[in-house]
């Protein structure tokens, strides 16, 4: 059975590879290259995938998930510039898939018992998202 | 510029038109319409505000970390559907249409039959050519949506 919680965060990034010229960087990443960033209302919904414990009929403690996503997820990136303050988007790209598989790897450990994590998915506006589902 | 290489990843973008329709087949007797398509039989027809989500499939880019060229995506969507497709009435102005019932699994259909057709012309160059159709969905009202895997 699958369970999904949902959480909101908003954060600022820029989409700029400092390997390629100013033109790759325009005709890849558009506007989202700006130098001084601009920002998003992040949407991300946390899929994990169990059976009810036959005592209590939960997948997984919703108080616990919440936690999770709070301590790994929405504590470090919200209101944030993803760019400067989280690694490792100094390094990395934070293009919305780039994120979504960060969120995977930090979250990903916490499930490894009875439940697992099934799929990232997450929004950066209302029309444009990515889902990732590990490996 | 990721960590470790990531195999497949789906990106959805969603895309609005709106177009009128009219649900009926010359295949059936007035009668026969009216029983199956309701109002959507009426003469003159109606229109809706349809939201397209066209999902594709992918190894990631680790250079550029993207699935997909947006600006590629976009312009295949604009050309193929979009464009063609914005105010019209599907039944006249959509040649698919003239021998097809407008619904909206016949329309999913039809817009995965656009964009396959020209995806591999539009995605051809290195490391475009891995990322694939996957899925397209379309929202007829907000109550009613239909979905169609690409399995090309």
């Amino acid at each position: 059975m699958l369970i999904t919680r949902k959480v909101e965060f908003s954060a600022s990034h820029l989409c700029y590879h400092p390997g390629l010229s100013e033109e790759r960087n325009r005709a890849i990443y558009g506007a989202a290259a700006n130098i001084h960033g601009h920002g998003h209302n992040y949407i991300l919904e946390v899929s994990l995938d169990g059976t009810p414990d036959p005592v209590t009929g939960m997948v997984f403690d919703l108080k616990e998930l919440k936690d999770v996503l709070n301590r790994e997820i929405v504590d470090p990136m919200d209101h944030r510039f993803l760019n400067h303050e989280v690694p490792p988007f100094d390094t990395v790209v934070p293009t919305v898939e780039n994120v979504a598989i960060e969120i995977w790897r930090r979250l990903e450990p916490h499930f490894s018992g009875k439940v697992h994590l099934k799929n990232v998915r997450l929004f950066e506006t209302e029309d444009l998202y990515v889902d990732y589902a590990g490996e | 510029m990721s960590i470790t290489p990531v195999s497949d990843i789906r990106l959805s973008r969603r895309y609005r038109f709106s177009a009128s329709h009219r649900l009926f087949s010359d295949e059936l007797s007035e009668a026969e319409n009216r029983a199956i398509f309701g109002k959507c039989a009426n003469p003159y027809g109606h229109g809706h505000d349809y939201v397209l989500e066209v999902r594709v499939r992918g190894p990631l880019d680790a250079e550029t970390g993207r699935i997909v060229d947006l600006n590629t995506l976009d312009t295949l969507v604009h050309e193929a559907v979009l464009k063609p497709f914005e105010h019209c009435n599907l039944n006249i102005d959509i040649l698919e249409f003239r021998t097809l019932v407008p619904t909206t699994e016949n329309l999913a259909l039809v817009v995965e039959q656009r964009l396959a057709a020209q995806w591999k012309q539009m995605f051809s160059e290195p490391p475009l050519e891995r990322v694939r159709l996957d899925r397209i969905k379309i929202e007829e009202t907000k109550r009613n949506i239909f979905e169609v895997q690409s399995v090309r």
